[in-house]
């Protein structure tokens, strides 16, 4: 189950996260910049007057790609051969991995630079590497904080490591490479770009994820803010690009689409800093690029979404802005998810993509307040996705605790019946087995001395 | 004017005050108000818990007790958003569909049928206080209606509305997640009173019962001095 991040059950993580007063207060933080910058990039950017119609644009193409994907996967993949690269469908995670490390052995290559991808983290592609004896490096600074953190898992799909603070990480850096300058970010960071350029030197292999691949010219697109992709793909003679099988757009004008969407969701940017876009085959003359280019398309459970209720999922692009806009995210951090896709999309996709039984809590770890909703640039309904994923697990599967069924059996029964569920008291009184863990911290009003209905009924315009 | 009171399971039994306000509120404007006695529950409770057949054992009898009404009036801007949420709840069910359609179009949250049906947003209410609103996430996000109630409040004489932070985020009542993942939504409420109390309020005004009986079974027990309020009880302030 590589997406399951350790730790105990969903309960026990929430209870330790509510009482880690450090982190919320990170969380907290990094959520007001980057909700309040997302809201300046969408509703008060000139340039980008009508959000709504950018959004409706982005919901048709990606829609219509996902309706498609059969045509443009094999258009894309046509294409990336044409130009002389290689293109590999991995039906499973180990099907994936099992290719790269092949690939990777093949080249008796040892040193491995990455930029930044959730696919790798979802297929543990690093440890499978590591465990044939190859170094493996991240080269965005968040990835390559958690990577010498004893690879923890990341917290959040934009910003992996923004459960630290300044002072964690110079701690970190202390210890792990013998850093002795201040916590300032800018001296973090050109500490971290000094020991990284190195590695971008000597790498044998350059391995990256895949914001949108264009179908109609085989290319590969990335979107980073430090640039590190452009070196992790510049200089290793051989590339691999690890693509999530949905992550494709038709056209260069859908993609233009969708990485203005992209870029002011996940951000508040109007664009990231670099936008890399790889073309295998290195023309005439270039004096960098690789020679080798290796494109593998993961499916590891997405197209169990395929036509079902669920399909619109796929339609996610990794933006981050449902977590952003999270409340239960904002006070229980990423980790406590238990998978490495967290907030309102990671309760929805994980438990398609991923079949632990774990996942089956995180459907109901949400308000349905539809922030998330309201917030996702290409339109999914995640609080309707995560009240379908309820519905499946509590009528397909069964699995709801006894009293509950009962207690939802007996509401059924009496709402059928106007004259019952006035006797019963109406939905608050059949709740009342329910109601125990709401006096744990709350109070609970006691109930009026005659009901409303009763009031009506015998009032017959005499006033109260 | 004839309008039906739907007036939701929570104010039927707890808050009976609550629809009392509505009634006096509405009749004053000139509506003649009655209560379809077959209505029950929405059944937004067992829905969002995913028991979907419990549900539209619910809905069946309310789209049936409103059929002949001409508007339909709820105190909770969540109930009412969820009956023009009913038509996705009979998938196949063409005739049902249709029925539901029906009632959507003629339900309306109680301020928002004040301001858009009525066209009034000065009722002549007084009430003295100083004053935060909570929004409720399904009457702003769900039903859309955002104005009406601040259109209401900004015309009570002697009321002082001030603004919240982060006064758009939701207080985490959410059904029965306030009862499943209790830790959870009390660490919400938390954050919301602790800006009300930032604020320095002495009324916290909602226009759904749900949030409002979380907020203050909260306030209650960590002992704040802040009031919680339905909106009706404000206008209806003389
Ligand atoms: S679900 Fe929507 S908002 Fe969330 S990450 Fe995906 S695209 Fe972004």
């Amino acid at each position: 189950m590589p997406m399951k991040i350790e730790g105990g059950p969903f309960k026990a993580r929430v209870e330790e996260a509510l009482h880690n007063d450090f982190m919320r207060g990170a969380v907290r933080r990094a959520q007001d910049g980057l909700r309040g910058r997302k809201l300046a990039a969408t509703n008060e950017d000139r340039d980008f007057e009508d959000w709504e119609a950018w959004r409706q644009a982005g919901e048709a193409v990606r829609r219509h790609t996902i309706e498609n994907l059969d045509y443009y996967l094999e258009q894309l993949s046509e294409n990336v051969e044409a130009r002389g690269g290689h293109v590999f469908f991995a039906a499973t995670a180990e099907e994936a991995t099992a290719y790269i490390r092949q690939v990777v052995k093949a080249k008796d290559a040892k040193r491995i630079i990455k930029s930044k991808s959730m696919v790798t983290e979802e297929i543990s592609l690093n440890a499978a590497l590591e465990a044939d004896g190859c170094e493996v490096v991240e080269t965005d600074l968040g990835e390559y904080i958690l990577q010498l953190d004893d690879h923890e898992p990341p917290s959040h799909l934009v910003a992996p490591a923004v459960h630290k603070n300044q002072a964690q990480i110079r701690e970190l850096y202390a210890k792990k490479i013998g850093y002795t300058a201040t916590e300032k970010p800018e001296e973090i960071t050109a500490h971290t770009r000094k020991v990284l350029r190195e590695t971008f030197l000597h790498a044998d292999i350059g391995i990256t994820g895949c914001n949108f691949a264009v179908a109609e010219t085989g290319t590969v697109t990335l979107l980073t803010n430090e640039g590190n992709a452009d070196l992790a793909t510049s200089l290793p003679k051989t590339q691999i690009s690890v693509m999530g099988m949905e992550r494709l757009v038709p056209t260069w004008e859908d993609l233009d689409i969708l990485v203005s969407l992209l870029s002011r969701s996940a951000v508040g940017q109007r664009l990231a800093t670099y936008v890399t876009a790889l073309t295998p085959g290195r023309e005439e003359g270039s004096v960098d690029g690789p020679e080798d280019f290796h494109l593998v398309i993961v499916d590891a459970g997405r197209s169990k979404a395929l036509g079902t209720e669920f399909q619109d999922v796929l339609h996610c692009i990794r933006c981050g802005a449902c977590i952003n806009v999270c409340p239960v995210y904002r006070h229980i951090g990423g980790h406590a998810y238990g998978s490495i896709y967290q907030g309102p999309i990671g309760a929805v996709l994980s438990p398609i993509l991923g079949d632990s039984d774990a996942f089956k809590t995180l459907p109901f770890a949400s308000s349905l307040c539809g922030a998330c909703t309201e917030a996702c640039p290409v339109g999914i309904p995640l609080h309707e996705q995560l009240v379908a994923h309820r519905r499946a697990i509590v009528e397909d599967h069964g699995e709801a605790p006894w009293f509950e069924k009962l207690a939802m059996r007996g509401f059924g029964a009496a709402a059928a019946k106007p004259e019952r569920f006035a006797r019963a008291g109406g939905t608050v009184r059949l709740a009342k087995p329910l109601a125990r863990a709401w006096t744990a911290e709350r109070e609970f009003p006691a109930p009026a001395r005659t009901t409303f209905r009763k009031w009506f009924e015998e009032r017959k315009g005499a006033g109260r | 004017m004839k309008v039906s009171l739907f007036i939701t399971c929570l104010c039927d039994v707890i808050y009976p005050d609550v629809g009392k306000d509505v009634v006096e509120v509405l009749e004053r404007l000139g509506c003649e108000v009655d209560f379809p006695a077959g209505q029950t529950c929405c059944g937004q409770p067992a829905y969002n818990s995913g028991y979907r057949r419990e549900a539209v054992k619910a809905a069946k009898p309310m789209i049936e007790a409103f059929a002949d009404s001409d508007y339909v009036v709820a105190p909770s801007g969540s109930c009412a958003a969820v009956i023009h949420e009913y038509e996705k709840w009979f998938p196949g069910e063409p005739v049902w569909q249709a029925k539901a359609r029906q009632l959507a179009a003629k339900t309306y949250e109680f301020t928002q049928f004040l301001v858009d049906v009525l066209k009034v947003t000065d009722i002549g209410a007084r009430y003295k206080a100083r004053a935060a609103y909570h929004t409720s996430c399904h009457m702003t996000r769900l039903l859309g209606v955002k104005e009406a109630p601040l259109k209401l409040l900004e015309h009570v004489e002697g009321l002082e509305l001030v603004p919240i932070s982060n006064a758009y985020d939701c207080c985490g009542f959410g059904g029965t997640f306030a009862v499943k993942m209790a830790a959870i939504s009390t660490a919400m409420a938390d954050e919301k009173i602790s800006h009300v109390e930032a604020a320095k309020a002495d009324v916290l005004i909602g226009s759904d019962g749900g949030c409002l009986m979380h907020l203050k079974g909260r306030i209650d027990r960590l002992g704040q001095p802040v009031e919680v309020k339905h909106i009706a009880q404000v206008l209806n302030g003389r």
